[in-house]
Formats: C-alpha cells, structure tokens, sequence
C-alpha cells in the first residue's frame, strides 16, 4: 500500500533536477566585465552595439567569453581582470575619442559566470540586495503636488487662449489645487464659455455658480484625469532617471515605483553618494534655437545627432522650462511628427520668431553636463505660437525618442529623497556569511537532532528538508527575487517551521505503532491522519505571511515572499518528498517487520485510563 | 530515544487558575512598561539618521560622542556595534537639517577628530568590480576609520511604515480569528487569538523593559511567531475535539488535560527544532539578526506556553461544553469530513 506509481516518482525526480538546474547559478560566482552605456541622454546603446564593441575587441586581440546586450547596455565577460582592463582600455579609446567629452561610459563590474546554455534557460543566480552586496538606495518622493500645480498651469493658460480666440469677455482666471475658475459677466456669456472649453479641454469638468459680480465658471480636474496627471509624472521620471543612472555604469541598477507617488532607485556597487545624487538630480536643460548658417558668425556651434554640427544664433527663443509637453504624434499627411507645446510666454516669443524668419532653420538643443548637442534641426514652415509640430522623415520610433529627449531636460515633478541608505562593500560580504552561517547552524543542528530521534525517518525527514531548502532556492531564483539578508532570514526560519510538519508526521507513526498497528498500516495511517494538521499549521502561518506582503515594503517584503514561498514550498517536500523516500524504502517489503523511527514507549502494560475508549 | 514517557494525563487545568494569574499579572506589567517606557523604535519608523563607522583600533565611544555633540544635532545616541571596532550613530530628525547630509556632516567630523582628510577612494576589487567610496585619510596615507554604512529616513517615511506595521498587525489578527472561528467556534478563536496576542504584547513588553531597538524586522519576527504559535492552539483544539467525542465520560477538566497531554511531545520536539534554527540566527547571524532572533525566541517559549495554559484556559474558563462541538460531531461519522482529521 505504501508505493507511489512511477509517474510520482518521475514528478518528485524531475522536482529535484530542475531544482538543482536553477539553484546551481547561484553558486558559479562572478566574473569581471566591461559594460558599455550611454554617457549622455542623446547616446542610445543598442543591440548593434554588440557587433561594434566586438570589432573593437578582435582589432585589439582581447577574446572575450560573449558579448550581450541588455536592455541600455551592452557587457562583455573576460576570463580575468587583466583582460578586463586591457578590453576597458581598448573600448574607451574606440569609442570615445574625444576624453574630454565621452559619449559613452566604458565601467568595470562583474556578472555571473553562470555558463551560457544555463543563461539560455533562464537559470540565473538570484540578485542580492543592496544589505549583501553593498551599494546606495534612495526612495524619492515625487511631488504631486507639483506636477498638479504645473497642469492646472497649462489649463489657465489653454483656457485665456481659447477664450481670447472666440473674443469673449472675461473678468480673469484664478488657478486653484485641482482645477481652475473663471469669472464671466453673466449666464449667457457663461453659457457660451462653457460650451467652448468643455469642448477644448475635456478632461475638466465644468459647472458654473453665481458670484458676487455676475458668474463664477469652474473647471475641475476629474478624478481620472487626476490620476493620469500623476501616472504620467512618475512615469517620466523614472525613464529620466533610467537614462542618468546608465551612467554611472552600474550593473544591475534598479528603478521602480513604490507606491502611488515614490520611486525607489537601487545602485548596487556605487558608494558615492554625493556623485549619484548629483546625477540624479541633475537637470539638463533645453533650448529653441535659430540656427546660424554661418558656422563662422554664429554665437556657438554645436554637434548634430546625425554626425554633423550646426552654429546656433544668440538668443533662445523658449527653454526647456517652458516646455508643457512634447509626443510622438501622426501628422494631418500621416507622418511621424513630434508634437510640442509650449507655455504662453514662450508661446508669444515662437510667434514673434517665426513670423520673422519664415523658410529659416530652427534648432532644439540639449544641454548636458555644459556641453550641447542639436536634437532636431527643422525648417519653420508657418507662424506658430504654442503648439506646434516637428517633421522630418522620421520613423515612429525616431519621433517617440525625440520626443523623450526634449523631455529630457526636465522631470515632469520635482523629487526630493526622503530616504536614503549606504551600505559599504564589506558589510555586504560580511552580511552573506552571517546569514549563510545561521542557516547551515540551524540546518546541521536539526538534521543531527532528527537522525537520532528518529532514526532512519528522521534521515528521510533531513533530506526532505534539505529538498525544501533546494525548492526554495530555485523558486526564488527563477523569479528572480532579489535576496536579502532578511529574506535568508526567513529562508532559515522556514526550514525550522517546516520540519514541524515531518514531526507531526513521525508522532502519529511512532503513535500508530504503539497503538499496534503494523507497520506498513502505521506509515500509511501516519501520513495521512498528520496531513490535515499540517495544512492547519500551514494556513495560520500564511496569513500572517500575506499580511506582511500586503502591509510590507522594502526589506519586510523580501521577508514576507520568502516567508509564504516557504510554507508552499515545504507542503510539498515535507509531504510528498518525504513520503516518496519512505515508499521508495519500504514500500516494496510486503513482510516489513519494523520500521526504523526511533524507540516506541510503552507505558508498561498500564495505559492511560483516558485511553481507554468507553464506547 | 523517546523523551516524553508521561504515564498519566498530566493535570494542566488544575493549575489553571495560578498560572492565569501569572499570565494576567506579565500581561499587565508588558502593557506598563510599554506605557511608561514605551518602544524604542529604530529610525525606519520614527525616522533620522544612521551611521555606523568602523575604527581600525578600538573605538574610543566618549570622543566619538563629543566630536558628533559638536555638531549640533540634537540628541545623538553613539554605541558600540557588534565589535569594540564598530560604532553606531543614531541622530534624530531636524527640521533645520537636510537630513540627507546630515551622515556625510558626521563622517567630515569624525574624520577631522582623527585628524585624517577626506577623499574618495578608487580601486578595483579583485573579482574586478570598480568601487569608488568616500574615505579618510591621514597624512601617513592611513584609514583611521571607514564609514560602513549610513541610513537617512524621513519623518514621513517613517510614520507611513509605523502606520503599515499596525495595519499588517491587525490584518494578521482579523485573518486568524476568521480562520479560527470557521475552523472551530467562536470560543475557541477568542481563546487563542487572546492567547497569541498576549504573547505579541509580551514579547513588546521586553522590548519596553530592556529598551532593545524596535525594528522593522522584529515587526516581521512578531507577526511570523503569531502565525506559528497559533497553530499551537490549533493542535491542541483539535484534540479537544476529538477526545470529546472519543472519550465521553470525562468532564471539559479533564478532556483539555488529556488533549494538551497528548500532544506534549509534538509541541516540544517541533518548538524545539524551531528554536534550533533561532539559536543559530542568534549565534551567527551577528548584530542585524540579533533582534530579529530575540524576538522569535520569546515568541516561541511563549507561543508554547500561552497555548497550553492560556488559550486551553481562556477557553475553559469561557465554558466550553461538548454541546458546542457535538455540532461538528453531529455529523463527524463522516470520514471525508475536513475537520476530522487534525490530530496528532
């Protein structure tokens, strides 16, 4: 009765394999690496990057182990950290030719020597946490706030043109947190304002109210358009804050969202804070330029994306901080086009400058770190104030750059951090050995108290936990979750709560033996009478975990994911692993005349008056 | 081996009342000190400032005080951290300061009192990663001390996580009470979830008394103990269930007796390998874990003892009737019935 049909077997057999296959990543170390990223917000790092630092390479003899491309950067592993700096050399020379203004950031750091066709599997090693592995963590704060004052800006100015352009009387536009108001002389103008604006800017919603001196009309944000506002600013954010991090050439860098309005930025390895807050936080800015055919006279030449450079007249014609939005967009010809808008101001000084150099070239320029460079130049085809569109052949994803580079210059809100953690190199190192020690300590010293407890089931009870420990690491790898020294924490205070399970399964043997049972009864009575305590135990642990996951940032998550993975993870090896060994063992012995678990007491002769069933 | 050689049924209940009292009486010294003294919650929740340096000689703490008194912000905490090596700084948050510069201001003095400069060390580790890390240095190019690491966290931050903590607290609660009232009955869920959270107010009551930092994971250790030891009173209901329909002489005494009787041997072995692994973090896991573990160990000796005594007692003393559980028995002929098989 105690014997697992093979396709049990094979299941429990491919577990272990594939928990080995994607456990093992975690032990091949690191190799010292070249990685390639953008230097400046113009300079995108692609895939045919790869084939350009390979040329390099060759023409300098380095062999490297690959090449690859991740997502903004390329990097290529070396077998050692001489060919790692004799590579970095070469590619700095290549691709940057001017020292003094680098286009790209050539950066020394390592990434796993997990063998490729591994790699091809997606078995990689899990990340570790910045408390592991040393590095600096900043959680900012985007100012809402902000971002709402800066569109309710937009609103009054859209709302005095669109006013002004149908010639209505109107006694001012007041802005207030989430909408704006307008003062009319009566119902009818009111009326008629109404119907233009709710028709030009939809995403408020109008109402209109006497006032002391004829009609109040509000305009408020809806709570959706609200939230897009706020969407849309964090999210520009953190693609700004994306291109600045690639230059500091960190590995693994991480940039995500945490919450409604708070961005946690991760820079594994970097301990200088005082550099990564000034790139951080550092804003280029954006001009309009008029553009000075005479390289000769003109106020500034500046180099073009395409190559090429072009002279720049004095004066800026609008800036980046007047810049309301740019977007890729189709054209009334169904052409890419970047559409752009400008602020009232800067709108007044388009209007003015292009009335005057109509068939002229205009250029837009970005600013970084002192030094610009021509995003776009165009030919000014129309009088145009506030909005208008650039054209060119462009390709859709040409215009959706473009557009993200005028952008660029500026965050869509102001952040600030409000948290922020160093921690140096060492600590890290010191950190990963504290806690793989704590773990194999208490590993050992279960697996000894179980082997002589329990004998030979306290063998299967030690593997079983040792299989749980290996699930646990794979699913942890394969999500690719990052591990944190709390997070070993809970790995270690998983496997003590999980052998509860194989000691609530070895009682009820021990228990079913001194009751008479046989043996082969005993083990089978024993499994699955535990089984449902067990899930008891199991559930009541998880809801503490899933309220951790909910409630929990930071570092309580790290906990809290391995804390729930483990409970799962220990269902199966403690049950079913461990109850295969035991099938696997003694199932085939059809005349098994004791099983190995350890003495069975028996109070002698006398039992328990309780244990005598009165029915 | 066989350690638990228990002949008769050991008389729990009888000392029930006692030790209720005792209970009551820790229970209610807890909830004092942690009026009086109240928590010591580390700066993720009250938010501020961190640094910990770690000095190649050993550290000498009353310099170290002075030189960051100095400075002038407010009300510094400086101790030793793992090693007579290692120093820790704490300041709290000033409206007047950017808190994000306050632990490079402090590194700047304590380098000066060394009279060592400051600079930005470059190398390359020898796996081949580029670090560069502030440093400071004297002029016979020595490194008097290193800055290990710091934590900077806004008032904000620090409340919403406070804010969080009870949330995560309450959920637990909620959650397990639910889970136990649908298992078992109502008695049985406000037994034990009062017994569970007298451990949680215990367990806060020596963080009171011995002022040991509160942290984010020590909130993690508690609510993880919570859900273990729960179980605890889970196992044991069940066996009050099935002795009350197993043996139906005895009196509600007496089935409780023989319920946490039997299962005596489980609670031990298993709280025991638990603790193992608790040890170990306590042993090896250094100054991070050292809390973390603290708090799992009274968690655990507790979470054993409020489930035998106290959640078994509450639930007594709440009279407990076969009645409330021949319900579940009513239809207990049942082998497929999902509540039938708890035991141990």
């Amino acid at each position: 009765m105690n014997r697992y049909p093979l396709w049990k077997y094979a299941m429990l057999g491919i577990a272990l394999l594939i928990g080995l296959l994607y456990t093992v990543p975690n032990f091949y170390g690191e190799a010292p690496a070249v990685q390639l990223s953008g230097a400046k917000s113009t300079v995108k790092v692609e895939a045919a990057m790869v084939e350009r630092v390979q040329q390099v390479l060759q023409a300098a003899s380095i062999k490297p182990d690959f090449v690859q491309f991740d997502g903004g950067s390329v990097r290529a592993r070396f077998a050692d950290t001489d060919t790692q700096l004799k590579a970095k050399d070469a590619l700095s020379k290549a691709l940057n030719p001017d020292a003094a203004d680098p286009r790209y950031v050539v950066a020394l750091n390592l990434v796993s020597n997990t063998p490729r066709w591994m790699v091809s599997l997606h078995a990689l090693p899990m990340y570790l946490g910045l408390d592991l592995r040393g590095g600096v963590h900043f959680l900012m704060q985007v100012d809402m706030r902000g971002a709402l004052k800066q569109a309710v800006d937009t609103y009054a100015s859209d709302a005095r043109a669109a006013l002004r352009e149908k010639r209505l009387r109107f006694a001012g536009i007041t802005r207030e947190p989430n909408g704006i108001t307008i003062g009319l002389p009566d119902a009818a103008e009111a009326k008629k304002a109404r119907d233009i604006l709710a028709d030009r800017l939809p995403s408020l919603t109008w109402s209109d109210e006497p006032a002391d001196s004829g009609v109040r009309l509000v305009g408020r944000l809806a709570p959706k358009a609200i939230n897009d506002i706020q969407t849309q600013a964090i999210t520009q954010n953190i693609e700004t804050l994306h291109k600045r991090v690639n230059e500091l050439g960190v590995a693994e860098p991480v940039i995500q969202q945490q919450g409604a309005d708070r961005v946690v930025v991760q820079l594994p390895g970097v301990q200088d804070t005082a550099r990564a807050k000034s790139i951080i936080g550092r804003t280029a800015t954006l001009q309009f330029r008029l553009v000075d055919p005479d390289t000769a006279t003109a106020a500034e030449v500046v180099p073009t994306r395409g190559g090429g450079t072009v002279g720049l007249k004095r004066d800026s014609i609008a800036t980046g901080e007047q810049l309301k939005q740019a977007s890729a967009t189709i054209d009334k010809d169904q052409r890419p086009a970047v559409s752009v808008r400008l602020d009232d101001v800067a709108g007044r000084n388009m209007r003015a400058t292009t009335r005057e150099n109509l068939g002229k070239p205009m250029a837009i320029v970005l600013y970084e770190k002192g030094k610009g460079e021509a995003l776009s130049v165009a030919t000014i085809n129309g009088e145009f104030g506030t909005d208008f569109q650039i054209t060119g052949n462009f390709t859709p994803q040409e215009t959706a750059d473009l557009a993200l580079l005028t952008r660029a210059g500026a965050l869509a809100a102001p952040m600030e951090i409000v948290e922020e953690r160093t921690i140096g190199p060492s600590l890290g190192a010191d950190n990963i050995s504290k806690g793989l020690y704590s773990v194999t300590g208490g590993f050992i010293a279960i697996a000894i108290f179980m082997c002589l407890y329990y004998m030979l089931f306290g063998v299967f009870s030690s593997v079983a936990l040792a299989f749980n420990l290996l699930c646990l690491v794979a699913v942890l790898s394969m999500l690719q979750a990052t591990l944190t020294l709390p997070g070993i924490a809970a790995i270690a205070l998983a496997l003590g709560m999980a052998i509860d399970a194989n000691v609530l399964i070895n009682e009820r043997v021990r228990e079913e033996l001194r009751g008479g049972a046989g043996p082969q009864q005993a083990i089978q009575a024993g499994y699955e009478k535990a089984f449902a305590t067990i899930l008891d135990s199991n559930v009541t642990t998880l809801i503490a975990g899933v309220a951790l996951l909910t409630f929990g940032t930071g570092p309580i998550r790290g906990f809290a994911i391995v804390h729930c993975l483990g409970i799962l993870t220990s269902m199966f090896s403690a049950v079913m692993f461990s109850r295969g060994l035991v099938n696997f063992w003694y199932g085939r012995q059809k005349k098994l005349k004791a099983v190995s678990i350890g003495q069975i007491w028996r109070p002698d002769g006398a039992v328990p008056a309780a244990e005598q069933p009165d029915a | 081996m066989e350690f638990f050689r228990i002949r008769k049924d050991i008389p729990f209940m009888r000392h029930a009342l006692v030790l209720n009292i005792v209970s009551f009486i820790t229970f209610a010294l807890a909830v004092f000190f942690l009026a009086t003294r109240g928590l010591h919650l580390s700066i993720e929740f009250t938010g501020g400032t961190l640094v910990e340096v770690a000095y190649v000689q050993s550290a000498d703490i009353n310099r170290t005080r002075t030189t960051v008194d100095k400075l002038g912000f407010g009300e510094v905490q400086v101790q030793n951290f793992g090693t007579s090596h290692d120093v820790l700084i704490r300041l709290p948050v000033r409206a007047d300061v950017k808190q994000t510069e306050v632990a490079d201001r402090v590194f700047d003095a304590l380098c000066g009192a060394e009279q060592g400069t400051r600079g930005t060390k470059q190398y390359l580790t020898p796996q081949g990663e580029q670090v560069s890390r502030p440093s400071c240095t004297t002029a016979d190019g020595k490194e008097p001390l290193t800055l290990t690491r710091t934590e900077a966290v806004g008032a904000s931050v620090g409340a919403e996580l406070y804010e969080n903590g009870a949330w995560a607290l309450l959920a637990t609660v909620l959650g397990i009470m639910a889970y136990l009232a649908v298992r078992f009955e109502w008695k049985f869920a406000l037994a034990g979830i009062i017994a569970n959270l007298h451990d949680v107010v215990i367990i806060l009551g020596f963080f009171a008394f011995f002022r040991w930092e509160f942290s984010l994971a020590v909130l993690a250790a508690i609510l993880a103990v919570l859900g273990y030891s729960v179980n605890e009173s889970v196992v044991i209901f069940d066996r009050i269930r099935e002795t009350f329909r197993k043996f139906r002489k005895l009196d509600t005494h007496q089935v409780i007796d023989h319920a946490i009787t039997s299962t005596t041997s489980r609670t031990i072995i298993t709280h025991g390998c638990t603790q193992m692994m608790v040890l170990s973090m306590l042993l090896f896991g250094g100054p991070t874990l050292h809390y973390f573990a603290i708090a799992l160990t009274i968690g655990i000796l507790f979470g054993i003892y409020s489930s035998i005594f106290v959640a078994a007692g509450i639930a007594m003393w709440l009279g407990v009737k076969r009645d409330d559980l021949v319900k579940a028995a009513g239809k207990g002929g049942d082998p497929g019935d999902p509540n039938a098989g708890a035991v141990v």
